[in-house]
């Protein structure tokens, strides 16, 4: 629920009640350079996320996810651009409009993020306890001794035991499960009151997995902060998110409560994204595919861009690209079977799908 | 276990170079205490009559050269010059260049190119005839200004190897980490600098032995430091004529200079294969 009180949030005015989102993506373009033309990756994203509420942030590889994370705290590297008329706010500030040093101040310190691969995401050649205290120095003019105690508290806190010897410790001597939870108490330890945790969990043992995602559950009970959950995998956001945004060829396309998006998904991508997930409540039959690949990012198609893998398009997809439309009240999808739902039939329709 | 320490332990079980570090170090010990070992004093000459040119034996156990002084004890001191040029010349160039190539692979690419350009210039220039004519100008040149000449001419080839390798780490996953956690650029070289520690040292203990041939080779020409001070490429100058009658005089820096070398080489490689196993074997 996002009625807990959140340490962190804005003073608005009493009596008017101008309730901003923690984080406002509006028209966000990213745009990358590469052989052949302009790759747009990010191309007119919407996502809104409320303070301490969980968002799941779904699509296939290539969909621009992680571009999406990195465009939030504009990290997209020297190539890439975020365009002009994008806004990224966070509690009403413009994060583009920052300056550079105002924005890292921002980073890791309001908006953190785990990366996916937590190895290769750590220094191999700084103590564990180092590089968490690091991340605190970066952000308050604290003493070695204060940042260290940090460290070993917030070690303790992601459940690693004997935090006090492990601080010490190197990357390689630590677990794959260890380390994750090690670059989840350096993403925290400044309390920032957003975590994008992009693909936290896909490096990691199924096991593990499981350990993980409790444990961010939990985090996110005690610290009270919003978390952005990016993941190709839909049983991860069934599990943990209250809502989810289904992204496809750099947009959102559908965006509903996760419970609503799972009951009745509207956008047909989604729908085969459900129906590619095994299932072990039904009889067992072949796990279907969404035909064809996402298209490359420097050509999205005319008009729906998922019109060429559709099952249900017809001549409208094929001109007009839709906009995000109210399928339901907070469920939103991008495809005109919302204005027009007796067009959502097929000649090999599945059986045992009929909504 | 850190990282310093696995080092360690593949350097111990590697033969030629624990040989080299261990050659390297009595060395080293026997230079600094050159006035306890030593038989006789370097610049004494007894008798330049009557005990010059002397073959090994039982009085002088390398022998004496054409001023009647005994080869052991010069060669000894000379391996003074020797290691203070090659040990601090070795240092300044690795920490000057280091410093430069780290700022640089951390600069805006504008400063990175001036920087990088100046550096490039700099490696075009002949090392050898530049440090030939400020010795041949310059009479009486003082050690400290060898070393820092030496330094000042040598330091470009490790601040390319630097900022190469600072290049290759900033686009690391951990760095993209470290900046999405708030560090600016002081943070990210804090993340670096001990990435680049392992570099210095090996291009600093490589460099050693070519300074030390370097600084030889100056001294035989007649240029550094000036006789009486014995070097070992003075030494093997004055020995040059007498290669045939009394082998010894330059014999005796000669394979000095010859063990030394090797004995820095050896370590050298033995540290660049342990500090970076992916190169090894």
């Amino acid at each position: 629920m996002t009625g807990s009180a959140t340490p962190a949030t804005p003073a608005t005015p009493p009596g008017r009640e101008a309730r901003v989102p923690l984080l406002e993506l509006r028209d966000l373009r990213v745009t990358f350079p590469v052989a052949g033309g302009v790759a747009r990756a990010v191309d007119g994203l919407d996502l809104l996320v409320e303070a301490g509420e969980t968002v799941g942030l779904v699509g296939e590889s290539g969909c621009g996810k992680s571009v999406t994370a990195l465009a939030i705290l504009r990290l997209v590297g020297p190539d890439g651009h975020i365009a002009h008329g994008s806004s990224v706010r966070l509690e009403g500030r413009d994060l583009l409009a920052l300056p550079g040093k105002e924005m890292r101040a921002v980073r890791g310190n309001h908006v953190a993020l785990v990366f996916q691969e937590p190895l290769s995401a750590l220094n191999p050649v700084l103590r564990i306890g180092a590089q968490i205290a690091e991340a605190v120095r970066a952000h308050e003019s604290v003493t070695r001794a204060t940042a260290r105690w940090r460290a070993i508290e917030m070690l303790t806190m992601v459940g690693l035991p004997e935090a006090e010897r492990r601080a010490r410790q190197y990357p390689h001597q630590l677990s794959g499960g260890m380390r994750q939870r090690v670059m989840i108490a350096m993403a925290l330890v400044c309390r920032p009151k957003l975590l994008i945790a992009d693909e936290p969990t896909t490096a990691l043992d199924v096991t593990i997995q499981a350990e993980i995602l409790e444990l961010l559950a939990e985090l996110q009970r005690k610290l009270g902060m919003a978390v952005l959950l990016i993941t190709h995998n839909l049983g991860l956001v069934a599990e943990t998110t209250q809502r989810v945004a289904v992204m496809y060829g750099g947009q959102i396309v559908e965006e509903a409560a996760t419970e609503a998006l799972f009951a009745r998904a509207a956008h047909p991508y989604t729908e085969g994204l459900l129906a590619a997930v095994p299932r072990l409540d039904e009889p067992r039959e072949r796990l279907r595919v969404i035909p064809g690949q996402v298209p490359p990012a420097t050509s999205w198609p005319a008009g729906c861009r998922f019109h060429p893998r559709c099952p249900y398009a017809w001549e409208r997809c094929r001109t007009e690209a839709p906009p995000l439309l109210e399928a339901a009240p907070g469920h939103r999808a991008r495809c005109w079977l919302v204005e027009e739902p007796a067009r959502r039939t097929r000649a090999d329709a599945p059986p045992g799908e009929k909504p | 276990m850190s990282p310093w320490r696995l080092a360690w332990r593949r350097l111990r079980v590697n033969r030629a170079a624990v040989a080299g570090g261990v050659l390297a170090g009595l060395i080293a010990l026997a230079t600094i205490a050159a006035p306890l070992l030593a038989p006789a004093d370097p610049l004494a000459q007894p008798d330049p009559v009557g005990l010059q040119n002397l073959p090994p034996g039982a009085g002088h156990l390398l022998g004496t050269d054409g001023f009647s002084r005994d080869v052991l004890s010069r060669t000894l001191y000379g391996a003074r010059v020797s290691l203070a040029v090659g040990l601090l010349a070795a240092l300044l160039a690795v920490l000057v260049g280091g410093g430069v190539g780290f700022a640089a692979g951390l600069s805006r690419p504008a400063v990175d190119r001036l920087l990088m350009r100046g550096v490039d210039v700099a490696l075009a220039l002949p090392r050898v005839f530049l440090l030939l004519a400020v010795f041949a100008l310059w009479e009486g040149v003082p050690l400290a200004a060898v070393i820092l000449l030496i330094a000042g001419t040598g330091w470009f080839e490790s601040s390319r190897l630097v900022r190469a390798h600072v290049r290759s780490l900033r686009d690391s996953d951990f760095v993209a980490a470290a900046r999405a956690l708030g560090a600016g650029r002081a943070g990210v070289a804090r993340h670096l600098l001990p990435h680049v520690g392992a570099t210095l040292i090996v291009c600093a203990t490589l460099d050693i032995g070519n300074i030390i041939l370097l600084e030889a080779g100056l001294s035989y020409l007649g240029l550094g430091v000036q006789p009486p001070t014995p070097t070992w490429g003075n030494m093997i100058l004055e020995g040059k004529d007498l290669l045939f009658a009394a082998p010894w005089i330059a014999l005796a820096p000669g394979l000095a200079l010859l063990f030394t070398v090797v004995a820095f080489n050896l370590l050298g490689d033995g540290l660049r294969d342990a500090l970076d196993p992916r190169r090894a074997r």
